[in-house]
C-alpha cells in the first residue's frame, strides 16, 4: 500500500473508533429515557414511596443523595485540595511525598465495595457513628478524594511558571502567590475535578450499603446521625429485592438518578468554559 | 562609597552538576547602570538571579561565595527574602504581566508588601508608571488588561511595577529582546533618567546597546568575570584578548 492510502485507512480506523464511543452512551440514555419517562410526574418527584414502594415517589432518596453529596463534598474539597497544593507547589523529593503518591494511587484502586466494609469498620463501629449521614459522607469523601486531588494538582500545575516566579520576584511570598497567583487561575481546574469526583459519589452504591442507606425510610433525615434513603441503593432495592415492582418506577428512578449525576457533570463543563473564556492569558 | 551590590567568589551549580558561575567576583557601585554582557550561556542571567534570591526557586542548585547588597549577605539565615526582593527590582526577558489589569499589575506588589493605604498606592502607581515613561499613554485605561498592550509597553509597565515598590536596585534581564527599535530606544531612554536614583544592573541584548547604555560592564564568559570596568574603558581600550575579541564580534 502507498503510504497515502495508509494514512486514509489509519484515519478512517481512527474515526471509526471515536464515532463508536458515542453509541454505547447515546443508547443508554435513549434506553433509560424511553422506559422510564412515563413514571417522571410531580407525585413520583415530591412524594415518598408507599404501599411498599410500588406506588408514590422518590422523593427522601433524591434529598438523601443530595444530601449525601454536599456531605461528602465538606469531607472531601478542603482534604483534596489541601493534598493537592502541598504535592502541586511544595512536595520535595522526599519520604513524606511518596507516602502520599502512594496512598492516593491505592486509594484509586480500591473498589467501592472495599470502601463501604471500611467505613462499616472505621466510621459506623469504630467510631461509633452508627449508620448514619455522617459515615456515608466520611466514606464516601474518602472514596472521592483520589480523583479530586489529581484533577486539582493539575489544574494548579497547568499554572505557568513564569506568573510564580514574576509574583516572588515582586516580593510576594510562597503563599502569597499561591494564594493570589495560583490558586485563581486553577479554580475551572479545581471546580471540574470536585464536580466530577461529586458526581461519582452521588452515583455509587456499595460504599453507602452499610454506612448510611436505608432500605425504606419515607421520613426525611433531622441530624447527620440518622440514615437516608439515597437513589442508587433505592434502585438497587426495587430492581431486586422489591417482588412485584412496576417496571416504569424502575426506569424512573434510573432516569432521575441519570438527569442528577449528569447535570452535575454539566455544571461542571459550563463552569470551566465561562472561566477559561473569561483569561486572557 | 559602599557598593550596593557585591559578588564574592561565587561559585553556583546546578541541580544536574553544571557549574554555571565560577569564582565570580564583582562590585556594584551606587546608581551605575551595570551591564553583564557576553556569549549565551555565560552565567549572566544565573548571576541576576542570585542577587535577589529568585535562585531559591531552582531545586538541588547549590551556591558557594557571599552575595552582599548593602554589605550584607543575602543567603545568610534569617534574610527577609520578600523584603530583598523588594528593594531589588527585576524585569525579565518576556515581559511578563501578570493576569489582571494594569492597576492590578502596578498594585501587586505593593498589596503583597501589606501596604493598605489606597491613596499611597495611588501615589505610588502614578510615580512609577511616569518614571517608565508610560503614564501618558495608560492613564486613562489604567482597567484594561495588560495582555492589551503592546510589546514595548508591557515591558515599560514591568519596570513601572518594579519601582513602585521603591527599589534600591533594578534588574533588568535582556529587557528589550523582543521589542522593536523604537521601543528599545524608549526603554533605553528611561534606563538614562533611573540612573539617576537607582542603580541598575542589566544583562544587554546586544554588544552595542551594552555599550549604548552602560556606564561600567562586565564581560562573562563560561561562568567566570573575565573583565571589569567603566565603559570606555571595556568597549574602548579592553586588556584581555577575549572581550576585544568579543566586542569587536571575533566571536559570539
Amino acid at each position: 500500500m502507498k503510504p497515502q492510502q495508509t494514512q486514509k485507512l489509519a484515519v478512517a480506523i481512527i474515526t471509526a473508533s471515536a464515532a463508536l464511543v458515542v453509541i454505547p452512551i447515546v443508547l443508554v440514555i435513549l434506553f433509560i429515557v424511553a422506559k422510564g419517562i412515563g413514571a417522571i410526574s410531580w407525585t413520583f418527584l415530591a412524594d415518598a414511596p408507599r404501599s411498599g414502594m410500588t406506588q408514590g415517589g422518590i422523593m427522601p432518596a433524591i434529598l438523601g443523595t443530595i444530601i449525601l453529596t454536599l456531605g461528602t463534598a465538606i469531607v472531601c474539597i478542603p482534604l483534596a485540595i489541601g493534598a493537592a497544593i502541598y504535592l502541586a507547589e511544595y512536595a520535595g523529593d522526599n519520604r513524606l511525598t511518596r507516602w502520599v503518591r502512594l496512598a492516593i494511587v491505592n486509594l484509586a484502586g480500591i473498589p467501592s465495595i472495599v470502601y463501604g466494609l471500611f467505613g462499616l469498620g472505621a466510621f459506623v463501629l469504630f467510631l461509633n457513628l452508627g449508620t448514619s449521614i455522617a459515615a456515608g459522607s466520611l466514606t464516601l469523601g474518602i472514596m472521592t478524594l483520589p480523583v479530586v486531588i489529581s484533577t486539582a494538582e493539575e489544574a494548579i500545575l497547568s499554572v505557568p511558571q513564569e506568573f510564580r516566579t514574576v509574583s516572588q520576584s515582586l516580593g510576594a511570598t510562597r503563599w502569597q502567590t499561591i494564594r493570589h497567583q495560583v490558586l485563581p487561575h486553577a479554580t475551572p481546574g479545581i471546580i471540574t475535578g470536585v464536580i466530577l469526583g461529586l458526581s461519582r459519589a452521588a452515583g455509587e452504591t456499595a460504599p453507602i450499603l452499610f454506612t448510611v442507606a436505608a432500605f425504606y425510610l419515607p421520613e426525611l433525615p433531622k441530624s447527620l446521625s440518622d440514615q437516608t434513603m439515597a437513589l442508587p441503593y433505592h434502585l438497587y432495592v426495587i430492581a431486586t429485592q422489591v417482588p412485584g415492582m412496576p417496571l416504569q418506577i424502575q426506569y424512573g428512578t434510573a432516569l432521575v438518578l441519570l438527569i442528577l449525576v449528569m447535570s452535575m457533570t454539566l455544571v461542571a463543563t459550563v463552569i470551566r468554559t465561562r472561566m477559561r473564556r473569561r483569561r486572557d492569558w | 562609597m559602599q557598593p550596593a551590590l557585591q559578588a564574592e567568589h561565587v561559585y553556583y551549580t546546578y541541580s544536574d552538576g553544571a557549574e554555571a558561575l565560577k569564582d565570580v567576583s564583582l562590585d556594584i557601585a551606587p546608581r551605575q547602570i551595570f551591564v553583564l554582557f557576553g556569549p549565551a550561556r555565560s552565567g549572566k542571567t544565573t548571576l541576576l538571579r542570585l542577587f535577589n534570591r529568585l535562585s531559591d526557586l531552582i531545586e538541588g542548585s547549590a551556591i558557594r561565595g557571599s552575595i552582599r547588597f548593602n554589605g550584607q549577605d543575602v543567603f545568610e539565615h534569617g534574610v527577609n527574602v520578600p523584603d530583598l526582593r523588594r528593594r531589588i527590582g527585576m524585569v525579565f526577558a518576556v515581559p511578563s504581566p501578570l493576569p489582571g489589569s494594569i492597576h492590578d499589575n502596578m498594585t501587586y506588589g505593593l498589596k503583597m508588601a501589606g501596604i493598605r493605604d489606597a491613596v499611597l498606592r495611588e501615589e505610588r502607581v502614578e510615580r512609577a508608571l511616569k518614571q517608565a515613561a508610560l503614564w501618558d499613554e495608560v492613564k486613562d485605561r489604567l482597567d484594561n488588561s495588560a495582555f492589551a498592550l503592546s510589546g514595548g509597553q508591557k515591558q515599560r509597565l514591568c519596570i513601572a511595577r518594579s519601582l513602585a515598590l521603591e527599589p534600591d536596585v533594578l534588574i533588568l534581564d535582556n529587557p528589550t529582546s523582543g521589542l522593536d527599535p523604537l521601543s528599545t530606544s524608549m526603554v533605553e531612554e528611561s534606563l538614562h533618567e533611573l540612573k539617576q536614583r537607582y542603580t541598575i544592573i542589566m544583562v544587554p541584548h546586544s554588544v552595542q546597546q551594552a555599550a549604548r547604555v552602560a556606564t561600567h560592564a562586565a564581560f562573562m564568559l563560561d561562568g567566570e568575570v573575565i573583565e571589569v570596568g567603566d565603559v570606555s574603558q571595556i568597549f574602548g581600550k579592553p586588556h584581555d584578548q577575549r572581550t576585544e575579541d568579543y566586542v569587536t564580534g571575533r566571536f559570539g
